[in-house]
């Protein structure tokens, strides 16, 4: 069944609708389900998901810096392509060498963030370490100053100027 | 240690104690983890996932867990033997029959495992009764500091723990909740439930994890943002809104079957009980959904006091091991067990076919139910 709305994708969102009495149905693609305002936020299976993002046109920027669509891994010999099919990547490094393509997926699947906040291995080397720190009290910062908490902002930029010492 | 040393009885995640165990059945935290220095599994060749199980199993069974561990090769041990495993919640069905080296390390108490090239190299667990989070992150984390101190984890300051599935990738953690939802399905309120986890970005999955339907009203609910948001923040947020919260429109929906519907109850409770201790066939299927109700009706009576005729009636049967009183929470936890598949097979000593196991499990159940 396709969209009654836009007529060319498929109708994934089925609603009913009973207004006095009177059944209302509608059948709409997620796309258009979202621009009239349906809320839905549904969990697509990875393998969709991927295929969905990947199969967008690649950007101008894209086209000129030389597409990762078509980029192998140089650590693993992974492609993009690969990823689509198996829904894992080949080495830890494919996440720096796919990053563009990677990201859109990555903030979808983690409610829009795109780093790192939590446990440090101790082992990491300490600017590793350093620089996880600095990222998330420059974070605070900025939270603390978007609620008007200067005071907490002052403190945050104190600790801020020591870790870059 | 042979697995039918523990095959015949739960353990103690399964004892029916624990704060807030008459809903929630256990609580279980994961961590995704990978070597520094290695592919991810699909790059590896059978030698390299044989030398990251080697150096991993090494570091594993040198850990001080304080109890005794031993350690299983998945791909070398019996497709029962595995199924055992998945049924009692230490491996991963992936794990169980995925492909190449593979192998699991446990805790004799499974209150521990860790899965050694599952689709990362490494996924440790801690699993335990009841509704106790924070403790299950203060353990893992302990061990996770542990192992780390033997082998570098492939990590990156931006993303985290690097995973072969960007969806684990930051923290690489899984919080996971096994709740027993009876009334809110009863009283048709469990959509309501199912799409506010939705909303929230929770995953609900059925009593056996990954692919699995929820059944038997049990429903496992787990975190999918792993990026972003640190381990102690998703776990507090479990332990001290979510999960309380949904314990509470649980009990609301019990009160309400109790004060407003309790032939609707009783009924469920009575035919449940009629069909348990009368049935000579019976499928897993069936015996999950009848015990539920069972389930329900102890608990009900002895948290909130109920004392319907048909809860009475069922309270005042013997259950199994424990003789002294009335039938326990610990019984039917243990018959929910014990009647699944891989178990039956396991404790009767030979594979059996489904209309075998079905009079096998019907039998158990009769047994345990009509002392």
């Amino acid at each position: 069944m396709y969209c009654q709305i836009c007529q060319k994708n498929e109708a994934t969102i089925h609603l009913t609708e009973i207004n006095d009495g009177v059944r209302n149905e509608m059948h709409l693609c997620e796309q258009c389900a979202q621009e009239e305002g349906v809320a839905v936020k549904s969990h697509l299976p990875i393998n969709e998901l991927l295929a969905n993002l990947l199969a967008t046109q690649p950007s101008d920027d894209e086209l000129f810096s030389g597409s990762e669509q078509e980029s192998i891994c140089p650590h693993c010999g992974f492609t993009l392509d690969q990823f689509t099919k198996k829904a894992v990547l080949g080495c830890p490094y494919d996440y720096e060498v796919f990053e563009k393509s990677l990201l859109p997926l990555i903030k979808r699947a983690h409610d829009g963030k795109t780093s790192h906040r939590g446990k440090v291995p101790s082992k990491a080397s300490k600017d590793t370490k350093k620089q996880v720190e600095l990222m998330s009290l420059r974070r605070e910062l900025e939270t603390a100053i978007k609620s008007e908490d200067y005071e907490l902002a002052a403190k945050l930029r104190d600790k801020i100027n020591q870790f870059e010492k | 240690m042979k697995l039918t040393d523990i095959s015949g009885d739960i353990n103690e995640w399964l004892d029916g104690s624990g704060p807030l165990a008459d809903i929630v059945i256990s609580s279980r935290i994961r961590l995704a983890r990978n070597i520094a220095g290695h592919k991810f599994l699909s790059c590896c060749s059978d030698d390299e996932k044989s030398a990251i199980l080697k150096k991993l199993k090494d570091v594993l069974m040198s850990l001080e867990l304080g109890d005794k561990i031993f350690y299983l090769s998945v791909d070398k041990t019996p497709v029962l033997n595995r199924h055992f495993l998945v049924e009692r919640h230490l491996i991963s069905r992936h794990h169980a029959f995925g492909k190449g080296p593979r192998g699991v390390v446990m805790a004799q108490r499974e209150f521990f495992t860790a899965m050694i090239n599952e689709e990362d190299h490494l996924r440790i667990q801690v699993l335990k009764g009841g509704l106790q989070l924070s403790r299950c992150f203060e353990q893992i984390n302990r061990v996770d500091d542990m192992i780390e101190e033997k082998v570098g984890y492939a990590f990156s300051p931006r993303f985290g723990y690097l995973t072969a599935c960007p969806t684990n990738l930051g923290t690489g953690i899984r919080v996971s909740v096994m709740l027993h939802l009876p009334a809110l399905k009863m009283t048709g309120q469990i959509e309501k439930f199912l799409n506010a986890t939705r909303d929230m970005n929770l995953a609900v999955r059925g009593l056996f994890g990954e692919g699995t339907q929820a059944s038997g009203d049990f429903y496992q609910l787990s975190n999918q943002v792993a990026l972003g948001v640190s381990e102690s923040d998703i776990v507090a947020q479990f332990e001290k809104t979510i999960i309380p919260e949904i314990v509470e429109y649980e009990q609301a929906a019990r009160e309400q079957l109790l004060s407003k519907e309790p032939e609707v109850l009783d009924d469920k409770i009575s035919r449940a009980m009629a069909l348990l201790r009368n049935a000579h066939l019976i499928s897993s299927q069936e015996a999950l959904l009848l015990l539920s109700h069972l389930r329900m009706g102890i608990n009900m009576h002895e948290h909130m006091g109920a004392t319907t005729p048909a809860i009475k009636k069922l309270c005042s049967l013997r259950g199994g091991a424990d003789k002294e009183g009335g039938l326990s929470i610990a019984t039917i936890n243990r018959l929910f067990m014990l009647t699944q598949p891989a178990h039956l097979q396991l404790n009767h000593g030979k594979v059996l076919d489904p209309a075998h196991r079905d009079a096998l499990r019907a039998k158990i159940i009769r047994s345990a139910l009509n002392q």
